[in-house]
């Protein structure tokens, strides 16, 4: 279970995140939605620790993860960064693989390759691909290796930051779908963050809605629609008016 | 405009300068220390030899080939106001192996790795491959830094090495082509007045100016700003740190090898 409370952080005098509470238990999918710059991406970077709150405490089935031990608490999660973050210099399956070949969870080359391999089987893409660089791919196809080099090593959470920016709505309905699919075929605790409607209906569980830096609303998705709060309402509607200002 | 509003000002940008400095130096520190500890990746080491030393022969030795003629046709033309000629050989020796070898490769370096270096690490920066190995389980220090320090620290030896063969090269082409001396007396000229010293003291220059590039161009790249912008000055300011530092601290090591 991971639990986020009254987390604070300011970059100089832009406070993002104003005393956020959260908790996602273990094996189920969250959804946080709210608009661009309201904090999203910084709220999942702070679990990871790739940003530093400024005060509160974020507990990862009870423990404080800012004195766990690094390379055991990575080793727990996968993430599917928003453009994908596939390293360049790397083949597709090396970048699938990338924990495979190094660090505590090494295994030999060839094995790697043969899991690699697997797991792009696994999000659709044909053996081929592997040995193809990421700029020889299209965006849908980085999206989908992501996805594979974030499943590799079979983490326990996975975070997804707005899968599906950037693809037509069919690859996007394709890309949920997997999300799904492997989330639940996993087992997997997942956090996803995602402004995209669709998103939200296919992939969660609950769903958090974030706005001025702090959680507005949460609860199940079924109870999305029926909630009554003004921020989810306006914001799942697409209205201009409400509480949210829309900067015209 | 208050009087003290330069004042303010000067000391603003000094404040600044000295912070920079400061996370430069702490940055470089956190290189060596890495450097120590596992775990180690040979293969980006590998590739980051290939890539610093090898693929920068080509620049390095073209610079000292024409500076080693040059120098013998400009030691020949102010030799020639004092009939001491003859000192071409061992002037071109020894101004390439100990100053302009070193100085020269260390520069060229910078414009071609230190760039690189921090257009590759900045843009992954922006595109958040950074915040991605982290997540992978590996230190960006380690994973990125670490390898091409060491390699630019070993290679750029290697490469002064080889210019200074091919500047004393040119010289000697020069020397026995334009300006009529005799082949055998020009290369014994050069050995019999070069010291072992002369090129000891060039290769520690050459692997502190590899240190100082490669640090500057992971330093850079992986503090960049966002955007195409962020990445461009990124670059620009890894190569002029990277080459005015070469200048200063062949200043400082110069003074402590050869002071009297």
């Amino acid at each position: 279970m991971i639990e986020l409370r009254d987390i604070h952080k300011a970059f100089g005098a832009n406070k993002v995140l104003r005393g956020v509470n959260l908790t996602v238990p273990t094996g189920e999918s969250m959804v946080i939605i709210g608009g661009s710059g309201t904090g999203k991406s910084v709220t999942i970077k702070c679990i990871l620790g790739l940003v530093k709150p400024d005060s509160g405490t974020i507990l990862l089935d009870g423990q404080d993860v800012a004195e766990a031990e690094r390379d055991a608490f990575l080793a727990r999660f996968g993430m599917l960064f928003q453009g994908g973050a596939l390293f360049d210099s790397l083949t597709v399956w090396q970048n699938v693989a990338f924990r495979l070949l190094r660090g505590s969870l090494k295994r030999p080359r060839g094995e790697a390759r043969e899991i690699a391999i697997e797991k792009l089987r696994r999000v659709g893409l044909k053996p081929e691909v592997a040995d193809l660089y990421p700029a020889e791919l299209s965006g849908g196809m980085q999206k989908r290796v992501g996805l594979a080099r974030a499943i590799a090593a079979e983490p326990e959470i996975i975070f997804f930051d707005e899968p599906t920016t950037g693809l037509d709505p069919i690859m996007a309905g394709v890309i949920n779908q997997l999300i799904r699919e492997i989330v639940t075929e996993m087992g997997a605790t997942a956090i996803t963050i995602t402004h995209d409607m669709a998103s939200v209906r296919a992939i969660a569980d609950k769903v958090a809605m974030l706005h001025d830096g702090v959680i507005r609303w949460s609860g199940p998705v079924e109870q999305m629609d029926d909630s009554g709060n003004p921020w989810l309402d306006q914001f799942i509607h697409g209205r201009a008016e409400g509480p949210i200002e829309a900067v015209r | 405009m208050s009087p003290l509003q330069p004042l303010a000002s000067v000391g603003r940008s000094f404040l600044g300068l000295m912070a920079v400095i400061g996370r430069v130096t702490l940055f470089a520190g956190a290189t060596l220390g890495h450097l120590i500890r596992p775990p180690f990746y040979l293969r980006e080491f590998l590739q980051a030899v290939l890539h610093i030393g090898y693929f920068s022969l080509p620049v390095v030795g073209l610079t000292t080939l024409f500076t080693g003629g040059a120098l013998a046709l400009q030691i020949y033309a102010g030799g020639a106001r004092f009939n001491a000629e003859s000192v071409v050989p061992s002037i071109v020796a020894i101004g390439m192996v100990r100053e302009l070898g070193p100085v020269l490769a260390g520069l060229m370096v910078a414009g071609r790795v230190a760039a690189s270096i921090a257009a590759e690490l900045g843009t992954m920066k922006v595109t958040e491959q950074i915040d991605a190995l982290v997540t992978l389980s590996t230190n960006p220090m380690k994973y990125l830094a670490v390898p091409r320090v060491l390699a630019a620290t070993l290679v750029l030896p290697a490469l002064v090495a080889a210019g200074d063969v091919i500047g004393v090269m040119g010289g000697f082409l020069v020397g026995v082509n334009r300006l009529d001396f005799n082949a055998a007396v020009y290369l014994n000229n050069t050995i019999d007045f070069l010291e072992s010293w002369d090129v000891v003291s060039g290769l520690i220059k050459a692997a502190v100016f590899g240190f100082i590039v490669a640090t500057m161009g992971c330093y850079h790249g992986m503090n960049s700003g966002r955007g195409a912008r962020g990445v461009g000055r990124a670059t620009t300011n890894a190569v002029v740190s990277a080459s005015v530092l070469i200048l200063a601290t062949n200043y400082i090591l110069t003074e402590l090898f050869f002071s009297a």
